[in-house]
């Protein structure tokens, strides 16, 4: 009997606080989504209706910036999956007793605030950083093309802010492929390419599944890379809606485009997670 | 034959070639330094721009100093900002430790009805936009009437610590051998006893990974907290309210600080286990 309650009890405490603050709020934030202005009431007064409208008004008016946090975060994803890699095949293969260190090595920069991260990131790509002299003295940019304010800016703050995201899951899943599945390939005379096709890729599948996910999923909802790098040019659906809940206090439009987010990207990882065949995620 | 071939092309190949052997050979060297040079470029602008003379706004070199190191708290606000977080990071630390790591035990260790479901609501909060978690909790609390501040944000950072620390206990649980407790059973140790001298020690590397985890999450938030916290301010909220009108240079120094104290922390903990594997 003791035993059958064991877990039970282990999850009770833990579960309890997450129902209260994580499954109530999104219930919460559904009523929210669907209500209107008090007529006659002060900005910030919404009474509890059935506006459904809500949330095709707010998709209709922000499109664009949904569209572009999702292209955004898929070039940054990719981008982040290019460069990670081949650091997690090197540091999984190539570092020998280093590899400890490599690891931390990967880790280290996330110790310093993110967000002064992403402000040095604009003063370096900016008038007074290093790189766009250096571009224009090179020929590669014209005098009058900058980099800050730019989509460019705000893909690659994305790409390098959730980097580690990528490579942690990436090592972690190249690191269990043992050596001998690719000498045995070789062995029987695939060259390097096929035997990366053919063994490498298919067995860092979770790896991949994982990293693309922890970078997709925070990348698709972040505001501070586009508020900090961008201009309202590359304004994404994040900024619509902080600035809806503190500029503008429109809850019921802030919490319709939230919904909205959410159920995307549950949509979307719910198919990519089929499609990629690998239901032990977490 | 082939070799005195070889002997005759020998000093008429030409350094482009040289180098581009080097290059073939030290390709992935030459990668991984490129990458961490990626990786570290805004982490030595801003322990660089830490020793910089710059007054008020920290945009442009103006000279080397030490003062901003001498006196970090010189800004006004930068070390209350701080206080906050590293409060608020603690509090959340052994909150989110504790239950998380009592749940990755529930998941880890036993079969029982609902742990798929289970599994699922751990998952979840990784996969829902920080944004969405830190609007749906404010919008929560204006609901109940409660204002955002220190607790409100505690509360949040707990929500989304939790999913971090399960899946690292678990994984850590998931690598254990199960022969070792199997063992400390044989030698009539009960189920508490093997629990406490067997199970626990094994399992608490992965618990203060989780912890350290934990904290630098809660420390360097800025989403949810901008949604949570209303008039407190954080070190993450400080900087972004600052970069405005200009960071002071003591942002940089306590950043910096924040890096070599975490790594510091880090490689210890590294040596330690080394030690213990011996």
């Amino acid at each position: 009997m003791q035993k059958i309650r064991t877990p039970y009890l282990l999850l009770l405490p833990g579960f309890a606080f997450l129902f209260t603050f994580f499954i109530l709020p999104i219930v919460n934030l559904a009523q929210t989504s669907t209500q209107t202005p008090i007529s006659g009431g002060d900005t910030g007064q919404y009474e509890q209706t059935l506006r459904f409208q809500n949330y095709i008004d707010a998709f209709i008016e922000n499109r664009e910036q949904f569209g572009r946090s999702f292209v955004y975060a898929l070039i940054a994803t990719l981008l982040a999956l290019a460069i990670s890699y081949p650091l997690a095949y090197a540091i999984a293969f190539k570092s020998g007793k280093y590899k400890n260190l490599f690891l931390v090595l990967v880790i280290a920069p996330f110790f310093t605030s993110f967000i002064l991260r992403t402000v040095a990131w604009k003063q370096i790509l900016g008038e007074e950083g290093f790189v766009v002299p250096t571009l224009r003295t090179i020929g590669i940019i014209s005098d009058s093309t900058t980099l800050t304010s730019t989509s460019f800016a705000v893909v690659m703050g994305m790409t390098y802010n959730f980097l580690p995201f990528m490579t942690l899951p990436l090592y972690a899943s190249i690191d269990r492929i043992d050596p001998r599945t690719l000498e045995a390939s070789g062995d029987l005379y695939a060259n390097g390419f096929t035997t990366f096709r053919k063994v490498t890729l298919p067995l860092s599948m979770p790896g991949v599944v994982a990293g693309t996910l922890l970078t997709f999923i925070p990348a698709a909802g972040d505001y501070v890379n586009a508020a900090i790098l961008g201009s309202p040019n590359t304004k994404m659906i994040g900024n619509v809606i902080e600035s809806r809940y503190f500029r503008i206090v429109d809850y019921p439009t802030a919490a319709a485009l939230s919904f909205t987010l959410m159920a995307a990207i549950l949509i979307l990882v719910t198919l990519y997670i089929r499609k990629a065949g690998t239901e032990e995620l977490v | 034959m082939s070799k005195k071939i070889a002997e005759a092309a020998a000093p008429t190949i030409s350094p482009v070639i040289r180098f581009r052997r080097w290059f073939g050979r030290n390709l992935i060297r030459v990668y991984m330094f490129l990458a961490f040079t990626y990786l570290f470029i805004p982490v030595a602008y801003t322990f660089a721009f830490s020793f910089n003379d710059s007054g008020k706004s920290n945009l442009v070199w103006k000279g080397f100093t030490l003062s901003n190191w001498q006196n970090p708290c010189g800004a006004p606000e930068v070390c209350n900002a701080l206080v906050n977080s590293i409060n608020i990071g603690l509090i959340v630390t052994v909150f989110s430790t504790i239950l998380g790591t009592m749940i990755a035990f529930a998941i880890g260790r036993h079969k029982f009805r609902g742990r798929s479901t289970s599994n699922l609501l751990i998952f979840l909060p990784m996969a829902t936009p920080e944004i969405v978690l830190g609007a749906s909790l404010l919008s929560l609390f204006l609901t109940f009437h409660i204002n955002p501040g220190f607790w409100p944000t505690v509360i949040a950072h707990v929500v989304f610590c939790i999913s971090f620390v399960v899946v690292t206990v678990k994984a850590r649980i998931a690598s254990l051998d199960p022969r070792l407790e199997q063992a400390a059973m044989d030698l009539y140790a009960n189920e508490f006893q093997t629990f406490r001298r067997v199970t626990l020690p094994l399992v608490a590397p992965g618990i203060a990974g989780a912890a350290l985890l934990a904290f630098s999450l809660s420390f360097d938030d800025f989403i949810i907290t901008n949604f949570n916290s209303g008039t407190v301010i954080t070190f993450p909220k400080f900087v972004y309210t600052a970069a405005a009108r200009g960071i002071p240079a003591q942002a940089n120094v306590i950043a910096s600080g924040m890096f070599f104290l975490a790594l510091a922390i880090v490689l210890a903990g590294q040596i330690v286990n080394r030690r213990k594997a011996r």
